[in-house]
C-alpha cells in the first residue's frame, strides 16, 4: 500500500508570478480550505517535498533555481504548474525576459489553468497530482 | 524472558503512544487556529510515506548519526520505563541529542549547521534544570532508581513543586515547541528552513520523526515521576497531569512566537536557577 496519497508534502516556488496564484496557493492552507485535513503540509524544503507547485512563468534568472529545486527532491515526485503563467507564460509570454511555461524546463504532470487559479482548482490539481504520484511510486517499486 | 518481553513491548508501544500524542497535538493545534486539522493517525501516515520514499545520501556519514541517535533514545526509553536509574536515563538521552547535533553538522548545509548550533545552545539551556530535577528527586527519595522513586507514600511533587514548574519550563525545549523551537521546526521557518532535518529525506527523516515520538514519551515520563506514588490513584493522577501538561505546551506553542537564542538561554537559566535552587534550599533548611 502506498501512503503518499495520505501525506502529500508540498513545496511552493514562485517563478515570476504576479503573486495572484501564490495567494491562491496559500489560501488553500487557511481555515476556509484547510488542506491539512488531507495531510498536506507546506514544507518549504525540497528534500521533504513530494509535490512541487510552481506559479508564474520561467525567466532566464530562475531556470537554474527551478532545476536545482527539482533535482533536490527525492523520488517519487510530481510537478504541478499553477496558473496560466506557469502553464504557458500567460499574459507575460511576450515579455523579453520570459522563456515560457514551466514545461520548458521540468516535466510537468498537472496543469492548473486560471488567472488567478482558484483554491478549489489548485486542490483539484493536487488531487490529480496524487494519483500520478501513486503511479510513479508503483513504477519505482517495479524497478 | 519476562524482561525481554517487557523490552520488546516498550520498543513497540512507546512510538505508538508518541505518534498518537503527535496526532492529538496536530488536531488540537488546528482547532486552536480555527481549522479542522488532519486525522489522528496522520503522523503514522507521514512516517509510512517517508519509508517508501527515496533516501538521498548527502554524504557517506550523515544518515549514520540519526540512526545512532534513535538507538540511544530507544535505550533511554527502555531504561526509563523499566524503572531504571534516572541518571543513566539523563546521560543517554543527552548522548542521543548530541548525535542528532552531529547529524546536523554532518550534512554541511548552512541551514542544518545553524540548526545544530542552536540545538547545542538549547541543550546548554535545559540541561541544568534536568540535573536539578534528578538532584531534587534524590534529595527527597534517597534513590536514583525510578521504580523506587515512584513507589513511596508521598509523591515527589509535594516536596518539589518549584522544581516541577522549572521542569515544565524546559519541557518546551525538549518537545521542540514554540517559543523554544529554535533548531528544528515542524512548522515552516523562514531563516532556518527545517533546521537540523533540512537535508534528511526518506527513511532518515522517518527515523528523526520516530526519535521525536520516543522523546515526547520520555519527556512525559519525567512529568509522571513527579506525581506517581504507591497508590493506584496517584498513577491515574500522574497520567492526567501528563495530558494536562502536554495540552498546556500545545497552547503555549500556538500562542507564542519564537525567541532569540539569547533569550532562550538566559530565561531558562534564570528560571532553573531561581526555582531549582529555591526549592532545594527550602528542602535543606526545613530538613524534609
Ligand atoms: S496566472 Fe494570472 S494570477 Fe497567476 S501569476 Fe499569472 S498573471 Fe498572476
Amino acid at each position: 500500500m502506498n501512503f503518499n496519497k495520505k501525506s502529500p508534502w508540498i513545496l511552493h516556488y514562485d517563478g515570476s508570478s504576479c503573486n495572484g496564484c501564490d495567494i491562491g496557493v496559500l489560501a488553500c492552507l487557511t481555515p476556509l480550505y484547510d488542506v491539512e485535513r488531507f495531510g498536506v503540509i507546506n514544507t518549504g524544503n525540497p528534500r521533504h517535498a513530494d509535490i512541487l507547485l510552481l506559479t508564474g512563468s520561467l525567466n532566464a534568472q530562475n531556470i537554474p533555481v527551478v532545476q536545482q529545486i527539482y533535482d533536490q527532491m527525492p523520488e517519487p515526485k510530481v510537478v504541478a504548474a499553477i496558473g496560466i503563467c506557469a502553464t504557458s507564460g500567460g499574459i507575460f509570454a511576450e515579455c523579453y525576459n520570459v522563456v515560457g511555461g514551466v514545461d520548458k524546463v521540468l516535466p510537468v504532470d498537472v496543469y492548473v489553468p486560471g488567472c488567478a487559479a482558484r483554491p478549489q482548482a489548485i486542490i483539484d490539481g493536487v488531487v490529480k497530482a496524487l494519483s500520478i504520484l501513486d503511479e510513479k511510486q508503483n513504477a519505482l517499486k517495479g524497478r | 524472558m519476562l524482561l525481554a518481553i517487557k523490552v520488546i513491548l516498550i520498543i513497540i508501544l512507546t512510538p505508538l503512544a508518541g505518534g498518537l500524542l503527535a496526532g492529538f497535538d496536530r488536531i488540537i493545534s488546528a482547532r486552536l487556529q480555527g481549522r479542522k486539522g488532519p486525522p489522528l493517525l496522520q503522523p503514522f501516515y507521514d512516517v509510512l510515506k517517508l519509508l517508501q520514499k527515496e533516501t538521498i545520501e548527502v554524504n557517506a556519514s550523515h544518515r549514520f548519526y540519526v540512526y545512532v541517535s534513535l538507538l540511544f533514545i530507544v535505550f533511554t526509553a527502555i531504561v526509563m520505563l523499566l524503572g531504571g536509574d534516572i541518571l543513566l536515563t539523563i546521560f543517554v538521552l543527552t548522548l542521543g541529542s548530541i548525535f542528532f547535533v552531529f547529524g546536523g553538522y554532518a550534512s554541511q548545509s548552512p541551514y542544518s549547521v545553524i540548526g545544530a548550533e542552536r540545538e547545542l545552545l538549547q541543550m546548554m539551556a535545559y540541561e541544568p534544570m534536568v540535573f536539578m530535577t534528578a538532584a531534587g528527586l534524590y534529595y527527597v527519595t534517597n534513590t536514583f532508581f525510578i521504580k523506587d522513586i515512584i513507589s513511596r507514600d508521598i509523591p515527589a511533587i509535594v516536596y518539589l513543586p518549584a522544581i516541577f514548574l522549572g521542569f515544565v519550563y524546559i519541557l518546551t525545549f525538549k518537545l521542540r515547541k514554540s517559543p523554544f523551537d529554535l533548531s528544528v521546526g515542524h512548522h515552516a521557518h523562514q531563516e532556518l528552513v527545517q533546521g537540523i532535518s533540512t537535508e534528511y529525506s526518506g527513511r532518515a527523516l522517518a527515523a528523526i520523526e520516530v526519535t521525536h515520538w520516543y522523546e515526547s514519551i520520555i519527556a512525559m515520563a519525567f512529568v509522571y515521576i513527579f506525581f506517581a506514588a504507591n497508590s493506584v490513584i496517584s498513577h491515574v493522577v500522574a497520567l492526567i497531569v501528563c495530558l494536562v501538561v502536554y495540552l498546556f505546551e500545545i497552547i503555549v506553542d500556538n500562542s507564542t512566537v519564537r525567541v532569540k537564542w539569547q533569550m532562550a538561554l538566559t530565561s531558562a537559566w534564570v528560571v532553573s536557577g531561581v526555582l531549582g535552587i529555591l526549592n532545594l534550599a527550602v528542602l535543606f533548611f526545613f530538613e524534609f
